[in-house]
């Protein structure tokens, strides 16, 4: 029964399409929608079957019934405003005859880079907590990248942040050019530039001298913050980064806060969240049971007297986190190097 | 950094489970990375001791092996070339888990038969017991070692990978690690007894020192010991340099090694008899001065490095490497051993211009303080006096020019608060720190204490180091978690950041992905933007060390990193939509470059998806992406912004001549749009066509204004008129519409066809139009519009030599 109900419609529909004049519509009407059409019949017939049989069946006559009804519709404005125009356009849904799994008509998906859409994730969550965005160059004096920062020259600190320099790039003060190695070096200009109270992020592109392999790359993200203010405690510090990690990685998500050293801070911080892979027990993926999420600390003293702030007044603290770290935690991306590759078998994905 | 938890156990007790003392040291800010537990497979293994050692009867090259248990015997079947009576051995039973040295799996020992005799159990490698490589022989344990004990008890470990932070140089010591594990469980602290015995004649009589570079070395300590033999080390002392990762080498550099890991002082060892004149003197050296270091390599050296020279030549270069021509061989019979203090700027640079990295250059560039140099010496005299069975000249030289005197640091319960947000009272913050080592006293004011660091920490220098010392120690976990209360500053606008923003959205609405790419490019693929192959102007910005010629110049457009993206993708079948906002960097005179927000974005391929409901795009009819896509883009976007656009004749090089455009607002130029020229696309080798537009956000940003003013939506109804204009084909569509929208009642042009072919004479083209007339105040007539209609054709006429098209 139900395959005399699907070539009905198949039928009913080619004979349609077929007719070009008003006045024959009204045979086909009462050929297929008529008191004694087939499916009339058809419906009839359905007292006869099984309980379950009668539900499927009758609920397929009656949208075939619609379809058809709604074929005749269109049909009949069709004929009657077109009769000049040459081209009768075809409608998608009476082509599909009734099979509603066809493909939608295709609209494109873009998207945003994982990494902006994790730098906008991050900036909604900072700014919501009063920070804002303050921007600065990417190519930059080792000034502030790194003396202002209490990073000095033939200093081991500096080792871990190996440079690329611009070449021939020297200022009137004897600074050199180079390409920042982190964006802290923003927070730098940001103290001598700006009058507390401060409440800032800074994000983009960092670089350094250094092997592509899975975890690095010669270009890649930082998102710094920094507060200044009187009053500013690392309590303070601890619940803007767990407010951060809460928002971020979600309630239930353990945070570790220990301490740790980074020149331009004092006490020093490392945040870290417990390892999803092994619940905290150690695995391949973090280290016993942890994966480090930012650096932070209170601003050191020197930093801030560098930038004409007085130290014994106000207090600060900073934080900076890599941020392709975020999205390869959270989407399982195994390798930083997908980031920049731009494939698109990788973009459409996240 | 891997540390044995054995060793450290020797200077400080802990009965705390490892992962416990790792996470305290951790917390604390001495990372432990990882740990590696020794001998977690060792059950059945015992020590044993060798009573009997007999030829095998079938094969000479293997023994028979008696092995007493303490208690019972074993005789087992050995090929080891090591075996001899009395040693003491690890005895493995059968059932035991060991490692397959041949495959490196662990497997359980069987029951064997070997050439006819069976050996019950074995005696074990170090290979086999997964210590280290060796398999060479069995392994030998020291006398100490107790017959029928477990070998766990006796070689049992931890190994704690550790990540020591840069500040403390401390740590990079068994008994820094120790002394910080003494503060975190409320323990204290053993050092090695360094004691012996000395004989006349003093050192001083038979060597002197100078400094003449006081500031590059504030201390330099020197002892003397004659009359030794060089050997092996102990095997104790083998062991501890073994779990740390060091090969042993002699009595003389074990010792000096082996102090360097326990007191975190590097040492250096002469042979007294190679030394000209009894002489060291401390000096910057010769421009150009040549040296052989230890290594057999010709070291040239720098006018700011310091070496150590005797009274001819340099014999060391300071901190960093020994020289040849004074080192310790088998002969050496006296020794001068070398504990000094070193600028660490100093030494940090000697490494990294020589790329000679090492344990002690480490240290050293990490600022140990001076005071460590005495004990350190005393230690490694000791053991040096006992392991190569030597005499110590009575006294140890000390020069020390630059001493300089500790200062008390004062810390209040106020300030700690201040920074820490939680108060702790004075007994506590004086416990803590005294817990460190510190000398505390009463300050000025009852919540003021005075503490002076101790000489290790060199690492403190202002109050609130100490503040950290307090928070660590007590913990960070006991630092409470608040939200910022004070006032959010005042925000200002961030008008690019505004705009990207919104740009993004539009496009990944039209369906476009954005790219980020690295804007370090190749110079040669830069050059390729221009078909004429001539080079880019302004020459880009290089690196002064690129890391390769793919990464030279920082980018001066955008357009080869979304080029870069095109070959990567170019096996996409169907439309591919990219974007990149990002920086440009123009060079600037003695400045930094500008770095210049830019928008750039490309079309390729098809510009539908194959779909049933397109029946051409199947049949391999689909048109790819025209200049028209691209430029309804640019228009979709600046419309969005509420910015007006028009469109002029433009000469980029790396488009197609024909099919290009500026994108120009009143102000003038903000952007390109047009078709990438073939022979671009040809050199990087991508299927065409590609549609391409780049907009400069500063340009464009003086024409987005905060706000548009409301226009009253039209109370009367438009009338609308077609027109089809026949014009040359040289004329542009923009002058008819400009000539159009010059008339009153004129609200909107719309162009729905054109042609050119047989319906027109050579050299025409047809524009369909159709205009909207409106008014704002009253309902228009058909002879309103009729008479506007006339003048705007008659204008079209005379300017443009337009006709109807009939
Ligand atoms: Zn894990």
């Amino acid at each position: 029964m139900r395959e005399q109900l699907e070539e009905l419609l198949t039928k009913a529909r080619r004979e349609l399409s077929a007719i070009s004049e008003v006045k024959d519509l009204e045979s086909w009407r009462v050929r297929y929608l008529g008191r004694k059409s087939e499916l009339t019949n058809i419906l009839r017939g359905l007292a006869g079957l099984s309980l379950e049989e009668r539900k499927t069946v009758g609920a397929r006559a009656n949208e075939v019934k619609s379809l058809l009804a709604e074929g005749l519709n269109q049909k009949t404005e069709e004929l009657k405003k077109g009769s000049t125009q040459k081209s009768v356009r075809v409608d998608d849904a009476l082509l599909a005859m009734g099979d509603i799994t066809l493909p939608g008509r295709p609209y494109p998906v873009g998207r945003l880079h994982p990494v902006t859409q994790t730098l906008n994730e991050m900036s909604e969550i900072f700014t919501s907590m009063g920070f804002q965005v303050f921007d600065g160059p990417e190519v930059e004096w080792d000034y502030y990248n790194f003396e202002a920062l209490n990073i000095p020259e033939e200093h081991p600190t500096r080792d871990d942040q190996s440079t690329f320099w611009v070449d021939q790039l020297t200022s009137p003060k004897g600074w050199k050019g180079l390409l920042r190695t982190q964006t802290t070096a923003v927070s730098a200009r940001a103290v001598e530039a700006m009058e507390p109270p401060i409440r800032i992020i800074e994000f983009g592109k960092c670089y350094r001298y250094e092997a592509t392999d899975a975890t690095h790359g010669i270009m890649f993200y930082h998102l710094d913050g920094l507060a200044v203010d009187r009053g500013i405690t690392m309590a303070d510090l601890k619940g803007t980064l767990y407010e951060f990690a809460r928002r971020y990685f979600g309630e239930d998500r353990k945070v570790r806060f220990r301490c740790d050293f980074f020149p331009f801070v004092e006490p020093g911080v490392e945040m870290a969240i417990e390892c999803a892979l092994c619940h905290g027990e150690g695995c391949s993926l973090c280290d016993e049971g942890w994966l480090e999420i930012l650096g932070a600390g209170m601003t050191h003293p020197d930093v801030l007297r560098r930038g004409g702030i007085d130290p014994d007044v106000y207090t600060s603290f900073a934080f900076g986190i890599g941020v392709e770290r975020l999205p390869m935690l959270r989407y399982g991306v195994d390798d930083m190097r997908l980031f920049y590759a731009n494939d698109l078998r990788f973009l459409r994905q996240l | 950094m891997k540390i044995s938890l054995n060793w450290l156990k020797q200077y400080v007790d802990t009965t705390l489970p490892p992962k416990e003392v790792a996470r305290r040291l951790t917390m604390a800010g001495s990372e432990v990375k990882g740990q590696q537990v020794i001998g977690e497979n060792w059950e059945g293994i015992v020590v044993g001791r060798i009573t009997a050692v007999n030829a095998h009867p079938n094969a000479d090259r293997l023994t028979l092996v008696t092995i007493d248990l303490g208690g019972s015997e074993e005789t087992v079947v050995c090929g080891a070339p090591n075996v001899a009576v009395d040693t003491k051995v690890a005895y493995a039973p059968v059932g035991a888990r060991l490692i397959n040295p041949n495959t490196g799996e662990q497997e359980t020992l069987k029951s064997a038969k070997i050439r006819g005799v069976v050996s019950s159990g074995m005696a074990c490698s170090e290979k086999e017991l997964g210590i280290s490589e060796d398999h060479t022989g069995i392994l030998v344990l020291s006398d100490e070692a107790e017959v029928g004990r477990p070998l766990a008890d006796y070689l049992g470990d931890v190994i704690f990978n550790m990540d020591i932070t840069p500040n403390r140089p401390d740590c990079l010591s068994m008994i820094g690690l120790a002394r910080e594990i003494a503060a975190l469980t409320g323990q204290t602290v053993h050092l090695p007894d360094a004691s012996y015995e000395e004989v006349e004649p003093s050192v001083e009589s038979q060597v002197s020192v100078e400094i003449t570079a006081p500031d590059l070395c504030p201390r330099y300590c020197a002892s003397l010991i004659t009359g030794i033999s060089i050997g092996e080390s102990p095997r104790w002392m083998q062991e501890r340099l073994i779990s740390y990762g060091m090969r042993p080498i002699n009595n003389i550099v074990d010792v000096t090694n082996f102090v360097m890991l326990e007191y975190g002082q590097p040492l250096h060892s002469f042979d007294y008899e190679k030394l000209s004149g009894r002489k060291i003197i401390v000096h910057r050296a010769s421009e150009g001065e040549e040296m052989v270091s230890l290594d057999g390599i010709e070291r040239t050296l720098a006018g700011n490095m310091l070496v150590i020279a005797d009274a001819e030549r340099a014999v060391a270069l300071a901190g960093v490497m020994g020289g040849a021509n004074s080192e310790v061989t088998e002969e050496t019979t006296s020794i001068l051993l070398e504990s000094a203090s070193f600028n660490p700027r100093s030494i940090h640079y000697t490494g990294r211009i020589l790329n000679m990295p090492s344990e002690a250059c480490m240290r050293f560039e990490r600022g140990i303080s001076p005071e460590l140099t005495l004990p350190a010496i005393k230690r490694a005299t000791q053991l040096i006096a006992e392991l190569g069975g030597g005499q110590v000249a009575r006294g140890i030289i000390d020069v020390y020019p630059g001493r300089v005197e500790p200062q008390p640091l004062a810390i209040t319960t106020e300030e700690v608060k201040r920074v820490l947000g939680v108060e702790f009272n004075r007994e506590q913050i004086e416990a803590t720190l005294s817990s460190l080592g510190f000398e505390c006293q009463a300050g000025s004011s009852a919540s003021e204490v005075l503490a002076t660091a101790p000489y290790w920490r060199s690492d403190i220098s202002i109050p609130v180091d100490l503040v950290e010392e307090v928070a660590r120690v007590i913990g960070y976990d006991e630092i409470p978690t608040t939200m910022l209360n004070t006032p959010i500053p005042q925000q200002s606008p961030a008008p690019v950041i505004e705009l990207k923003r919104k740009l993004g959205e539009s496009l990944t609405g039209y369906g476009f992905h954005e790219i980020v790419t690295n804007p370090l490019v190749n110079l040669e693929m830069l050059n390729r933007l221009y078909p004429e192959s001539h080079s880019a102007s302004p020459a880009p910005i290089k690196l002064a060390n690129p890391i390769s010629i793919m990464h030279e110049y920082l980018r001066p457009n955008l357009r080869v990193g979304l080029m870069a993206a095109l070959v990567t993708n170019r096996r996409i079948g169907g439309p591919v939509r990219f974007y990149e906002l990002g920086k440009v960097y123009l060079p600037q005179l003695d400045d930094l470059p500008e770095e210049v927000e830019m928008l750039c974005g490309v079309l390729s391929g098809l510009r539908d998806e194959p779909s049933w409901q397109n029946a051409s795009s199947s049949l391999g009819e689909a048109a790819p992406f025209s200049f028209f896509d691209a430029k309804g883009i640019v228009e979709g976007l600046l419309t969005g912004l509420g910015v007006p656009s028009s469109y002029e004749l433009s000469t980029d090089e790396t488009l197609h001549p024909l099919k290009q455009a500026a994108i120009v607002t009143d102000g003038g130029q903000v952007g390109i749009v047009g078709e990438l020229h073939p022979a671009v696309l040809e050199g990087f080798d991508i299927p065409g066509p590609v549609q391409f537009f780049e907009i400069s956000l500063p340009a464009l940003l003086p024409f987005i204004h905060g706000h548009r003013m409301f226009q009253p939506i039209p109370r009367f109804p438009a009338m609308l008129r077609d027109v089809a204009l026949v014009v040359d084909v040289g004329t542009a569509y923009q002058q008819i519409v400009n000539i159009m929208r010059g008339f009153p009642l004129v609200e909107q042009v719309a162009l729905f066809d054109v042609y050119s072919g047989d319906q027109v004479p050579p050299g025409k083209k047809s524009l369909a139009c159709r205009i909207t007339y409106q008014s704002p105040d009253h309902t228009l007539t058909d002879e309103e519009v009729n008479r506007v209609q006339k003048r705007i054709l008659d204008k079209l006429s005379r300017d443009l030599g337009a006709t109807l098209r009939s």
